[in-house]
């Protein structure tokens, strides 16, 4: 599906087409980097509390098609920073993680690992 | 260019690793990435090295007081060679435990130090090995195939 009904499905606004069209195959929700490294499937959707500068870096490692930092945590000024140099689609929300994850599978995401 | 084993090296690129950057930690690991995704490599053997690289970045960044991480890329694999300057490893065995870690909780509370590391390394790499001497350093020699995909 496309960034564009997920971020719909979460109240949340971005005035940007080419985000908008990029293509969501999955989600994955962790809060450890090296799980998420070595697990979460390109193109997925990662949900998480972290809000420092490596989650950008991560995220570009695997692909991830946005970041939704979750539970009311904002990220820093450096996190934000990065992730318009790496086009990394970043957004926070007040809906904890177990919410974003509920809405999301509502509408038909699936958790998607690397291998399988 | 030819090393001593005959073998061609099509490419070598070296990237300096400051310890405790953590805003600039990754960015070792995602050069190489974009770098290999110039070469036209299977994205699988890309995440493989991908995984490897961030890893030894992430442990050189919370462990060492500094290092490097010099790539060769050849026409069958990606070598991998991290050094740093550092406290070492005493006990390697254990270090390579899953769910082994001596980092603080300050670092766990940011996401690393969950002792997955060393394993995931371990898990991407053909080839592993690793060498520490306590009060010098360590070096890890990570190889990955460019035919071997998942």
């Amino acid at each position: 599906m496309k960034l564009a009904e997920v971020l719909e499905a979460l109240s949340l606004a971005v005035d940007d087409p080419e985000m908008h069209n990029k293509e969501v195959e999955g989600g994955y929700c962790s809060d450890l980097l090296s799980d998420v490294m070595a697990k979460a499937a390109a193109r997925s959707i990662w949900v998480t509390n972290q809000v420092h500068p490596n989650v950008v870096a991560v995220a570009s490692l695997i692909d991830a098609a946005a970041v939704i930092i979750a539970g009311g945590m904002k990220p820093e000024e450096e996190t934000v920073k990065k992730a318009e140099e790496l086009g990394i689609p970043l957004f926070s929300t007040d809906l904890t993680a177990f919410d974003v994850v509920g809405r999301l599978y509502a509408l038909g995401l699936r958790g998607k690992s690397r291998n399988g | 260019m030819a090393d001593i084993r005959g073998v061609e090296t099509l490419m070598s690129v070296t990237y300096d690793i400051a310890a405790r950057d953590f805003v600039r930690a990754g960015e070792a690991a995602n050069k190489l990435k974009r770098l290999l995704q110039q070469l036209g490599l299977d994205p699988a053997v890309i995440r493989r090295a991908a995984i490897a690289a961030y890893e030894a970045e992430m442990n050189v960044v919370i462990h060492s007081y500094g290092g490097q991480m010099k790539v060769d890329i050849t026409p069958e694999t990606i070598e991998i060679l991290c050094q740093d300057s550092g406290p070492g490893i005493p006990d390697i065995e254990q270090a390579l435990q899953e769910g082994y870690s001596t980092a603080s909780e300050e670092i766990r509370e940011m996401g690393f130090g969950a002792g997955m590391g060393l394993p995931n390394i371990q898990r991407s790499a053909d080839q592993f090995q690793i060498e520490s001497t306590v009060g010098q350093g360590t070096t890890l020699h990570v190889t990955i195939l460019h035919e071997a995909g998942e």
